[in-house]
């Protein structure tokens, strides 16, 4: 059994449970463990660095120094969380003022960090750290005519070269087609969903979103799958903003790559969460998808 | 570096000051930065020019647009730069400065939602989503909210909106505020006469 040390992230509890949920039902199936992190904290996001840089490395450290002492990988599945968890470790490692004054503000906590912790995404897990042998044997139900748009987003691959290629991921594709569908070819697949400016800059956000769904419904995808609760929360739930703000007419099932993994494996769809997803999926996906 | 590192000018160094704004001196205004931008047709300035500007010492002009505000964090600007400057870091450090010196921004929203988010985080250590949002759309226009409503009531009825979000545990909560307490006391100092990294870009 592979196990790592999970790290939530805050949308995990709120808007995005079906993404956690469903990552911890697949593990299972994989015969992998995703151990929650105790008493971890928000990572702090971009926003805080904005407002105090050292107190946001901090927010991250505290969060390390807690996995440090286990000493597994540590997991995120949101694509934020991977990406400012990652830069901390960068800095503490590049910049000697930080890595001590970062110490000096864990020791407040009765806490210390020396940068041994392995930050990963759990697209990363799912698609390199289990071959597509072990996905193929754990399929149930055949997807063969399911063409999907393989979304990556932009911080899951951003801004250090890390497990796959910066503006041309292939994991995604490789996974999806594994669980038996097919990946559509998707050219905006790392450009921004527009991320939280969705709340200040509604319009410019929307128009992001707008872009990225005309390019997978004219690639003729049936769905999209994220990797990233921000991208599922604006492809998703502001679709029909879009719809009716921008004169458009998508009606695009938007998936995390968890619950399509889920559905291949023939899990439930009450684990996977399904029934949070906004855009119905029943007209694509019902032929797919376990009732319980 | 090709050009002075340290020079006379104040505003270059401020920016010197924070991680990654050290770079901005290597930039050869080549544009790649700005045909990447996602969004620098609705910036005033676009990514390049505000590195034209900061290093012209245009303080002003500089920390009152809107630019920095409208950048996303995607990267792309990074991850094609050809001299290893992170564009997406100076963003950072200008949105940084312009908070500090307490420059106001009527023409984006971002700032203020930067603050609701960052103060939320260090009250609770978390964040839950309704009650960030209700505080955002109140310190800015409560009328707009009326706009969000759609999406709120969507959220809401497919479970992704709880009422009552996780809470920290006392001691936890405690440690936290401990530690980000001590983290502003310390803070990475302006100047940055100090502030290098160990591997030279």
């Amino acid at each position: 059994m592979r196990c790592y040390s999970y790290f939530p992230g805050c949308c995990m509890q709120e808007d995005s449970r079906a993404y956690g949920t469903s990552a911890q039902a697949v593990a299972k199936v994989l015969d992998a463990e995703l151990i929650e992190l105790d008493e971890w904290n928000c990572c702090g996001s971009t926003p805080y660095t904005v407002v105090d840089e050292l107190s946001a490395f901090c927010c991250c450290a505290r969060n390390l120094a807690l996995a440090e002492k286990r000493g597994l990988d540590l997991v995120a599945a949101c694509s934020d969380c991977y990406l400012i968890l990652s830069r901390t470790n960068q800095h503490f490692k590049e910049y000697p003022e930080i890595r001590t004054k970062i110490n000096e503000a864990l020791a407040a906590g009765g806490l210390e960090y020396h940068g041994t912790v392995r930050v990963r995404h759990i697209l990363d897990v799912f698609a390199n750290d289990i071959s597509p042998e072990e996905i193929k044997t754990n399929v149930k139900v055949d997807l063969s005519d399911l063409k999907v748009a393989p979304y990556y987003g932009c911080q899951v691959v951003r801004p250090a070269p890390s497990f796959d290629d910066m503006e041309n991921p292939q994991s995604l594709e490789r996974l999806i087609e594994s669980l038996g569908a097919k990946a559509v070819p998707y050219p905006l697949k790392t450009r921004c969903c527009g991320g939280s400016l969705i709340l200040s800059e509604e319009d410019i956000a929307l128009g992001l979103v707008r872009k990225l769904l005309d390019n997978a419904a004219s690639n003729g995808a049936d769905c999209v799958v994220t990797v990233c609760p921000f991208c599922h929360l604006n492809l998703d739930a502001y679709q029909k903003m879009v719809n009716r703000r921008l004169k458009t007419n998508f009606n695009l099932p938007v998936l995390f790559f968890t619950q399509l993994m889920g559905i291949a494996f023939g899990i439930e769809s009450k684990a996977l969460g399904l029934q949070e997803n906004i855009v119905p999926l029943e007209k694509v996906l019902a032929r797919y998808i376990k009732q319980p | 570096m090709a050009t002075k590192a340290h020079g006379t000018n104040d505003f270059i160094q401020e920016i010197s000051a924070l991680p990654g704004g050290e770079k901005i001196n290597l930039c050869i205004q080549c544009g790649t930065c700005s045909a990447s931008c996602p969004n620098a047709n609705r910036m005033d300035h676009t990514p390049r020019e505000l590195i034209a500007m900061a290093r012209a010492g245009m303080r002003e002009e500089v920390l009152s647009s809107n630019s920095m505000w409208l950048c996303l964090s995607c990267y792309l600007c990074t991850v094609r730069c050809p001299r290893g400057i992170v564009p997406t870091y100076i963003m950072h450090a200008l949105e940084h400065l312009a908070m500090r010196h307490h420059v106001s921004h009527p023409r984006t929203r971002t700032p203020v939602l930067y603050r609701v988010f960052s103060d939320t985080v260090y009250k609770a250590g978390y964040i839950p989503r309704f009650g960030c949002m209700i505080r955002f759309y109140l310190r800015m226009n409560p009328f707009r909210a009326l706009r969000a409503i759609p999406v709120a009531i969507d959220l809401f009825t497919h479970g992704r909106m709880p009422l009552k979000s996780k809470e920290l545990n006392l001691k936890t909560k405690r440690q936290f505020q401990a530690i980000l307490d001590k983290a502003e006391l310390l803070e990475l100092h302006p100047g940055g006469k100090n502030f290098k990294p160990e591997v030279k870009p």
